[in-house]
């Protein structure tokens, strides 16, 4: 079965056309339901994205029960949300305090908390960031233009099995009458992997 | 036989700065996400698992010159033909030449939100107890291994401190090699920067991996 794409066939690059024979070849043969690689695409782009994670972290920040239970047992705290299955099955959240700042890497691919976080951005994925994080993160963050007083602890993970890391960035300072959904709009995706901060706390 | 990763990147020199995205940007081009949903839905039929997927990508001889999503859909493809499912000339001309040998499972478009949201779990009930505690200190495996493994060559041979233990975990040396799941417990370690790249790194850091008890020994 064909699929719409939206544009030409003139415009099809070496890339598309090679990745579309596959697509045929496996449907051909049974492998695939065409329709299955849609519902894919869709929850991937429209329905597990870092919003959630959001959520989690605004919840943690407003209910010290939910914040507890995280440290404890964040798989099973994060799924009380609604979240969790492939590449979240086994959640560690980790708690960003004065003292510590966590960062979050996979030097071997691009181990990433697909539930609470969607899919990783291209960076997460590249050289640049797999190779430095580890060794130089205040540099990683100064590429994010984010800087950490000189005192503070940076604790990098680097997700090398099938654990998968959550950072819960500090609750911005002045937010103390937000509501839980205010709080999770000044939640970043960089902020839940450690190479940024919640918007608030940035001036 | 040798096997080379050319994915264990941590702390390699001269990939240059990170080029940071907005929160939307995920895909960059057309086939992007067909090559993802390719690579899930055919993960679902069972013909291969997830860590023989990273080695199908991490031994790419051009790994280091393909984009994410390239190395994605060449490792697809030499998954396929190692099995003999499709073959370059069944891809070069569009479509199936060879009869297709029956597969476990075939996603379904309905079955699709049920088999994300259960996912799969890799945590095991093993007899054996955990042979480190938090707060034990062990030293990793110092020698390379000829396959697939989850230790990054810059935490080979270090010190660390047992910081938690994750439970017992299928392993992926041998799942990757087709020996099934042969589950170990696993375990978080701390490592300070020093110990990892030397005396005269600045002081602060720390780095954790997650490592199955057979690459760690006492110290």
């Amino acid at each position: 079965m064909a699929h719409d794409h939206n544009h030409d066939h003139s415009e099809l690059g070496e890339m598309d056309l090679r990745v579309r024979a596959l697509e045929s070849v496996l449907t051909q043969k049974g492998y695939i339901d065409p329709a299955a690689l849609d519902v894919l695409i869709d929850t991937y782009q429209t329905k597990i994205g870092p919003r959630n994670g959001a959520r989690v972290v605004a919840k943690a920040w407003i209910d010290p029960a939910f914040d507890d239970w995280l440290k404890r047992d964040a798989s099973t705290a994060i799924a009380s949300l609604g979240y969790s299955g492939r590449q979240g099955e086994h959640m560690v959240a980790l708690h960003n305090t004065p003292q510590r700042h966590h960062m979050v890497v996979c030097t071997l691919c691009s181990c990433y908390p697909w539930p609470v976080l969607g899919l990783p951005p291209t960076w997460y994925k590249s050289a640049p960031y797999r190779s430095r994080a580890v060794k130089d993160p205040r540099g990683v963050l100064a590429d994010f233009g984010v800087s950490l007083p000189e005192g503070t602890e940076i604790r990098v993970a680097d997700s090398t099995a099938e654990v998968r890391y959550l950072v819960i960035p500090m609750r911005p300072a002045g937010t103390e009458g937000s509501s839980e959904e205010q709080l999770a709009a000044l939640v970043t995706r960089d902020s839940m992997i450690g190479t940024g901060l919640p918007l608030a706390s940035q001036p | 036989m040798s096997y080379v990763t050319h994915a264990d990147l941590g702390g390699q020199e001269g990939h240059g700065r990170v080029l940071p995205e907005p929160e939307g940007e995920i895909f960059h081009a057309a086939w992007e996400p067909r090559v993802l949903a390719l690579t899930l839905a055919m993960g679902a039929t069972g013909l291969w698992n997830i860590d023989q997927s990273r080695s199908a990508r991490e031994t790419l001889s051009d790994y280091a010159h393909l984009s994410y999503y390239e190395i994605w859909f060449a490792a697809l493809q030499k998954l396929l033909a190692e099995r003999n499912l499709v073959l370059a000339e069944e891809i070069a001309a569009g479509r199936a030449l060879h009869p297709a040998p029956a597969v476990q499972r075939v996603l379904q478009a309905a079955d699709v939100p049920a088999a994300l949201a259960k996912g799969s779990r890799t945590v095991r009930d093993i007899d054996a107890p955990a042979r480190f505690a938090v707060g034990d200190t062990v030293r990793t495996r110092a020698v390379r291994v000829a396959h697939h493994t989850r230790l990054p060559g810059y935490a080979m041979g270090k010190l660390g401190t047992i910081e938690a233990v994750h439970g017992a975990h299928v392993f992926a040396d041998a799942h990757a090699q087709g020996q099934g799941e042969a589950p170990q417990w696993l375990y978080r370690v701390a490592f300070d920067g020093r110990e990892l790249w030397g005396n005269d790194t600045a002081p602060g850091l720390s780095v954790t991996l997650d490592a199955w008890e057979s690459y760690l020994e006492r110290a």
